[in-house]
C-alpha cells in the first residue's frame, strides 16, 4: 500500500465530506430554525442533479446547468414551502416524517414520469477533466479538487453569512426564540421561506456536483439523504460547525474504510474472507461511528448537552 | 369506545370474508392479496406497540422485519441444502417447520430490539428517529455485502415451511394460520395496552417525571415496549420471506421501515387495530392504483399527504371519533 494512494484516497474522502456538507448544512439549518425533519431533502438534491443535466444537454455549458440547479433546487423549494412544509412546523416529527416521506415519492414518481426510468449522464467540463500535479508526486482528478474548493467556499460562505450578515443574526435568532424575533417585527414566514430556499438551492447544487461524477437517475437522492442525516446527528444537529466536522468525519470514514479494512484484514485471513470482512464492515463503519458518538454525547459533538 | 369495537370486528370479519369468497370463486390471487393485508398488519401492530403506545417513533423496524425474514430464509436455506447451520461448538441443523422458524425470529428480532433499543434509548426525539433509520442502513448494507446468503440477490426457498397437520402450500390454509397468529397478536397487544405495564408506558409518554415519581424507571418500560414490538414484526417478517418464499435485502431497506410506519399512520395511531385497517387500505391502494398507472406511487403519496395534514388520527380517527388522544 503506497502513501501516494492513501494520500488520494484521503482526498477522495474530504471531497466526499464537503459534498456531505452541502447536504447536511440545509437539514440542519432547517431543523434549528424550524424544527423540521425534511426527508424531501435528497429529492431537492434529484431535482438539482435533473435540473443541471437538463440544461447541460440543451446548453453544453456547466456553469449554466450549475445555475440551474441552484435555481430549480431553489423554486422547488419554496414551492413546497409554502404550500405543505409551512403546515408542518407546529406538528410533531412524526407527522413530519409521514409528510415528507409522501413527498418523496411524489418527487421520484414525478422525476420518473417526466425524465423516464434511464440513467442521464451530465459530463464534467472540458476545462475540469484530468488530473493535476499536487505536492509530494501526488496526482489527483481536477474535478474533484475543485469539488473540494468549492465545497469549503460555500463553508466559508455560509459561517460568514450566520456570523456577519443581518439574515445570519436573524437565523440565529430564530434558532433561539421564534415567538422573540416575530414579536421584533422580523416577517418569520418570509425567514422560515428564505431559510428553506437557502438549504433546498445547497441540496442541489450537490445534486448537480455530485451528478456529473455519478449517473444522475431517479432515488439517487436517498442514501446521500440518510447520510446527510448521519452527519448532523453527528455533529449536533441544528450545529453550522458540527455539520461540516460531521460531514468530513463521515466521509473519511466511508472512504478510508472501504479502502483501509480490506487491507487490514488481509493480514490474517485469506484474500477472498479478507475482502468480504472488510468491505461488510467498512459498509457499516460510518454508522457504528455515529452509535459510538451518541453513546458519548447523546446529543452530538456540538450539540446543545 | 363502542364505534371503534363495532369498526373492529367489521374490520376483522371482512378481512376474513374476503379470502373465503375468493376461495369458493377459485381466485387465489386475491387469497394471496389477503394474506399479504394480514402479514403486513402484524408488523404494523408491532410497530405500534412502541410507536403508539410508547411514543417511540422507530424509522428502523425494517431491521426486525428483514432478521424475521433472514431468520426463515437462513434456516430453510440449510434445510433445502441439507448443510447444517453450525459445526461447532454444538451442530444446528436447518428446519423447515413453522413453528421452529416462528420462535427462531422472534428471539432473534426480539435480541435485534434489544441491542438496539439499548443504545438507542438513550437518545430522545429527532436523535431517536435518526439513531433508528441509521441501524436499519447498518443491517441494509450488512445484508448486502455478506456473500454467504445471497448477498444483494437475496435467497429462494424452493418449498413453503411446513405446518403440523396442514397444507401450507394451499393459499387459504396459509392464509387461515397468518389470520389466526393475527388474532392472536391483537389479543394480546390488547391486554397488554391495558395492562398495568401498557398504561405506565402510555403515562411515560406523556410525562416522564410522573411516572419516574411514582417509581418507575421510564427507560426500561421503552424498552420492553421496543423489544416487544421488534418480536412481533419480526415475526412478521418470517412470514412474509414464507410467503414470497424470498428473502431479499429489500425488506431491511428504509423504504419499508417509511411503509411499516405508514400502516400505522393510516389506520390510526395507538388503536390496537389501526395497523389492519392501515394495512388493508395500503395493499387495496397498491392494488387499485396499481392498476390505473404505472405511476401509482404519486397518487399514493398525494393520499398520504391529504391524511397527514387534514385527516389526523387515520382511518380509525376518522370512523370511530379521537377518543384515543393523537399526540
Amino acid at each position: 500500500m503506497s502513501l501516494i494512494l492513501l494520500a488520494e484516497q484521503t482526498l477522495n474522502g474530504l471531497q466526499f465530506g464537503v459534498m456531505l456538507f452541502l447536504m447536511a448544512a440545509g437539514l440542519t439549518l432547517i431543523f434549528g430554525v424550524m424544527g423540521l425533519i425534511n426527508l424531501a431533502h435528497g429529492s431537492l438534491y434529484m431535482i438539482g442533479a435533473f435540473a443541471a443535466a437538463a440544461t447541460a444537454a440543451a446548453t453544453g455549458s456547466f456553469v449554466l446547468a450549475l445555475g440551474a440547479s441552484l435555481g430549480a433546487a431553489a423554486i422547488a423549494g419554496v414551492l413546497i414551502e409554502v404550500t405543505i412544509i409551512r403546515r408542518l412546523y407546529d406538528r410533531d416529527h412524526l407527522d413530519q416524517v409521514l409528510a415528507t416521506f409522501a413527498l418523496i415519492l411524489i418527487f421520484s414518481e414525478g422525476t420518473r414520469w417526466v425524465f423516464g426510468s434511464f440513467p442521464l449522464f451530465l459530463d464534467t467540463p472540458d476545462y475540469l477533466s484530468g488530473t493535476t500535479s499536487l505536492p509530494f508526486g501526488v496526482q489527483y482528478s481536477l474535478y474533484r479538487l475543485t469539488l473540494i474548493f468549492i465545497g469549503l467556499l460555500v463553508a466559508a460562505g455560509l459561517f460568514w453569512m450566520i456570523a456577519k450578515t443581518r439574515i445570519g443574526i436573524r437565523i440565529r435568532a430564530g434558532e433561539n426564540d421564534r415567538e422573540m424575533i416575530g414579536a421584533l417585527g422580523v416577517d418569520i414566514s418570509r425567514l422560515y421561506t428564505l431559510v428553506f430556499a437557502l438549504g433546498a438551492a445547497l441540496a442541489g447544487l450537490a445534486g448537480a456536483l455530485i451528478g456529473a461524477i455519478q449517473s444522475v437517475q431517479v432515488g439517487m437522492g436517498e442514501p446521500v439523504l440518510i447520510l446527510a442525516f448521519v452527519v448532523i446527528v453527528i455533529g449536533g444537529i441544528g450545529s453550522i460547525k458540527g455539520a461540516l466536522v460531521g460531514a468530513i468525519l463521515v466521509g473519511l470514514t466511508d472512504t478510508l474504510g472501504g479502502f483501509l479494512l480490506p487491507r487490514l484484514f488481509a493480514l490474517f485471513l485469506d484474500p477472498s474472507q479478507a475482502t468480504s470482512v472488510g468491505s461488510s464492515l467498512a459498509s457499516m463503519a460510518i454508522y457504528i461511528l455515529m452509535a459510538g458518538v451518541l453513546l458519548f454525547r447523546p446529543k452530538g459533538l456540538f450539540g446543545d448537552a | 369506545m363502542k364505534k371503534e369495537t363495532l369498526l373492529n370486528v367489521a374490520l376483522m370479519t371482512l378481512l376474513l370474508a374476503v379470502p373465503i369468497a375468493a376461495w369458493i370463486a377459485d381466485e387465489p390471487f386475491t387469497i394471496t392479496l389477503a394474506t399479504r393485508v394480514v402479514v403486513f398488519a402484524i408488523a404494523g401492530v408491532g410497530l405500534n406497540f412502541a410507536l403508539g403506545f410508547g411514543g417511540l417513533v422507530s424509522f428502523g423496524h425494517a431491521v426486525f422485519f428483514g432478521v424475521g425474514g433472514y431468520a426463515m430464509g437462513i434456516l430453510a436455506y440449510h434445510a433445502q441444502t441439507y448443510t447444517s447451520l453450525l459445526e461447532w461448538p454444538f451442530v444446528i441443523e436447518g428446519t423447515k417447520s413453522m413453528p421452529v422458524i416462528w420462535l427462531v425470529a422472534i428471539i432473534v428480532s426480539g435480541l435485534a430490539a434489544l441491542a438496539i433499543g439499548t443504545l438507542s434509548l438513550r437518545t430522545t426525539g429527532v436523535y431517536f428517529i435518526m439513531i433508528t433509520l441509521a441501524f436499519g442502513q447498518m443491517f441494509y448494507y450488512f445484508a448486502i455485502s455478506w456473500p454467504a446468503y445471497g448477498g444483494e440477490d437475496g435467497l429462494s426457498i424452493y418449498v413453503r415451511n411446513g405446518f403440523p397437520g396442514l397444507n401450507t402450500m394451499d393459499p387459504i390454509q396459509f392464509f387461515a394460520i397468518c389470520y389466526v397468529l393475527l388474532l392472536i397478536i391483537l389479543f394480546g397487544v390488547h391486554r397488554a395496552a391495558h395492562s398495568s405495564f401498557g398504561l405506565m408506558l402510555r403515562a411515560a409518554r406523556q410525562n416522564e417525571e410522573r411516572v419516574q415519581a411514582i417509581g418507575h424507571i421510564p427507560y426500561r418500560l421503552y424498552l420492553t415496549a421496543f423489544v416487544i414490538s421488534g418480536a412481533i414484526t419480526g415475526l412478521s417478517g418470517a412470514l412474509f420471506a414464507d410467503l414470497n418464499r424470498f428473502v431479499s435485502p429489500t425488506m431491511l431497506s428504509w423504504q419499508t421501515s417509511g411503509e411499516i410506519m405508514i400502516f400505522v399512520i393510516l389506520g390510526g395511531v395507538g388503536r390496537v387495530f389501526g395497523p389492519v385497517a392501515g394495512a388493508a387500505l395500503f395493499i387495496l391502494l397498491e392494488h387499485t392504483l396499481g392498476g390505473l398507472s404505472e405511476f401509482w406511487q404519486i397518487y399514493l403519496g398525494a393520499i398520504l399527504l391529504g391524511v397527514v395534514l387534514f385527516a389526523r388520527g387515520g382511518l380509525y380517527g376518522l370512523l370511530a371519533g379521537r377518543e384515543v388522544a393523537h399526540d
